[in-house]
């Protein structure tokens, strides 16, 4: 319990600290920065947008103080300010848009990955210095070494645009609507295949690299050694014996993947047009919408953070060793 | 294997780097054009007058691949080379002095480790003036606190060394004794913290460029994909203006990993032992798996 509560207290300070960030950045930018924000707005404003901004981002002029208890006070109405790029929408309904979209992608490739990696890393550890040890890691680590949305690019040359097997943009049919029907479902999961594919294929070394060192610590222990003595299937030391303790140390290397990955896929949805937060991101880069792209920022890492509390209850569920702490 | 021979896949990786800061050093000499200047009809495939076919702009994509090299490489360096001396300089101070200090520091690393990177440092490239400074700004606040995790824990493991103690001893500064005593012990782990950060570093700033957050202006790998995407390459069939681009990005990559590897297998007696126990069991066809192996390589 303490070291969840531990846990926790980290988490929530590296919410404050984010919080905090997001307020000071744009007032560090050189010169007065709530003029050098707006001057890039001129002309595409209207006086009560520009209004609504400087409030909800606490440009209100007074003491810095007072700006940060306003700008706190917004944010914890839900109030992200407006966006420039899709006005006059609430940057909290746009970033509503695709945070389903984004939570879809990652977390299903970032899962795939994970049991992938680990499952090989667990063989390539069990036929230590086999043709599939040998071989396989530096290919891996090869492909890991290409930023993820090139990988993208690729994968959607040669099987959206070369085969033209697979869909290249957009997270289903354009001619369908979004409802529960299986026609829906396997349109979304076509349209999820390639770019979930590029995050698998540039992440899974890792998970492999990793799982395969703590899989080679553990069978060095005694108990690997009597499960052999006692003549049990290899497939049940491997699995019920080793795997299951190697298998510690790379859910707590989770959370902190988590963000990394996050910030892979960003770039992938833009690949592929795939409606998440990345495609808004880079639309918000674009049009220098300085509310959407913060607002992106927040609700990423209060996600991100929040996927790391998780992985420690899960941790702590699955090592009883930490309950004692 | 002795430990003065360098294994065959730091020669490799050795190899690569080499033949890739030629290119960034000799950049202008090698390349047959001005890699921003419209030189032929645009997007051309390869052909004898441009190697690597040209751009959706008319320019040569081997010149910019070569002028890339320099921008991307020099970024990626010295960015990894300013996120290593800030972890070292943390690390050290944590790992040394413990107690408030090291609370303090530690907690600032493990928040700046959990903020994800990428979000942030597209918040902060937007704000900061774009260029290359701008860039290496973000490029170091978003990726230090790795080190400073790694060099901590390293620092910590050496601290109860008798040299450390011997130092203290003396009546030695803890000052003195972090850099003149610990820092240089530990210069592997060093070593492989910059390769770490310079791969992330490359990564990223191709990542922000391509994003269109940096000088749009400059020819860097990043920069290279965001006109090539922006000028709509794949729908058009212009592999060539990607590949090339790509292709360096991870050959760098896995030369710098693969160097990294081996400076572990190379200082690490115990990771030697491994690799020669398996090649041991291999040449007698026994199966690495069905049998326990003499060191223990964890704990």
């Amino acid at each position: 319990m303490r070291y969840l509560l531990r846990q926790l207290g980290l988490y929530v300070l590296a919410a404050w600290a984010s919080l905090t960030l997001n307020f000071i950045v744009p007032r560090l930018a050189p010169g007065d920065p709530a003029s050098a924000m707006f001057a890039r707005y001129k002309g595409q404003l209207q006086p009560e947008a520009l209004a609504a901004l400087r409030e909800a981002f606490g440009f209100t002029g007074g003491p810095l103080h007072e700006q940060y208890a306003s700008y706190l006070a917004h944010l914890f109405r839900g109030d992200l300010g407006v966006s420039v790029a899709y006005f006059p929408a609430k940057v909290t309904d746009v970033l509503g848009m695709g945070l389903g979209w984004t939570a879809l992608l990652t977390g299903s490739s970032v899962v795939v990955a994970f049991a992938l990696g680990s499952l090989l890393g667990v063989i390539a550890a069990w036929r230590r210095g086999g043709a599939f040890d040998t071989t396989l890691p530096p290919l891996l680590v090869f492909l890991g070494a290409f930023p993820y949305f090139w990988l993208a690019m690729m994968l959607l040359y040669g099987f959206g645009f070369t085969l033209d097997v697979l869909p290249l943009r957009h997270a289903y049919d354009d001619t369908l609507a979004p409802s529960l029907s299986f026609s829906f479902l396997a349109s979304v999961a076509e349209h999820l295949l390639l770019p979930a594919t590029s995050i698998v294929l540039a992440s899974v070394g890792g998970w492999m690299l990793s799982m395969r060192s703590s899989m080679i610590g553990v069978l060095a222990e005694d108990y690997v050694t009597m499960a052999h003595a006692k003549g049990l299937s290899p497939l049940r030391i491997m699995f019920h014996y080793a795997a299951r303790n190697a298998l510690l140390p790379n859910v707590t290397g989770f959370g902190m993947a988590l963000g990394f990955v996050l910030g892979g896929s960003l770039l992938t949805e833009i690949v592929f047009s795939y409606p998440g937060q990345g495609y808004l991101l880079v639309q918000a880069v674009r049009s220098q919408d300085y509310p959407l792209m913060q607002g992106i920022f927040l609700t990423i890492t209060m996600a991100v953070l929040a996927a790391n509390f998780l992985v420690d209850v899960l941790y702590v569920w699955l090592d009883p060793r930490t309950r004692g702490r | 294997m002795t430990s003065t021979k360098i294994p065959r896949k730091a020669s490799a990786g050795l190899v690569i780097l080499g033949v890739f800061f030629l290119m960034a050093l000799l950049g202008p000499l090698v390349a047959p054009y001005d890699p921003s200047a419209f030189v032929d009809i645009p997007l051309q495939p390869p052909s004898r007058a441009h190697l690597l076919g040209t751009t959706g702009q008319g320019q040569d994509v081997w010149s910019q691949t070569i002028a890339g090299a320099r921008t991307s490489l020099l970024v990626g360096f010295v960015a990894g080379l300013a996120m290593t001396t800030i972890g070292a300089i943390v690390g050290a101070i944590a790992g040394t002095f413990g107690g408030l200090v090291d609370d303090v520091l530690s907690l600032l690393t493990n928040v700046s480790l959990v903020i994800p990177g990428l979000p942030l440092a597209v918040v902060l490239a937007a704000y900061l003036p774009a260029g290359t400074k701008a860039l290496l700004v973000v490029l170091v606040a978003t990726g230090w606190a790795w080190n400073a995790r790694v060099i901590r824990a390293q620092v910590l493991s050496l601290r109860n060394k008798d040299f450390v103690a011997a130092a203290i001893v003396t009546g030695e500064s803890r000052l003195y004794i972090v850099f003149r005593e610990i820092l240089p012990n530990m210069t592997s782990v060093l070593a492989s913290c910059f390769i770490s950060a310079t791969v992330y570093a490359i990564g990223a700033q191709v990542g922000l460029e391509f994003l269109g957050l940096g000088d749009m202006s400059l020819v860097t790998w990043g920069t290279n994909l965001y006109w090539a995407s922006n000028d709509a390459a794949l729908l058009t069939g212009a592999w060539w203006t990607l590949v090339p681009t790509g292709l360096s990005v991870a050959l760098v990559g896995t030369a710098l990993v693969l160097v990294s590897f081996s400076l572990d297998e190379i200082t690490n007696p115990r990771l030697r032992a491994v690799s020669d126990w398996a090649r041991a069991l291999a040449t007698r066809g026994i199966r690495p798996g069905a049998s326990t192996p003499v060191v223990r390589d964890h704990g």
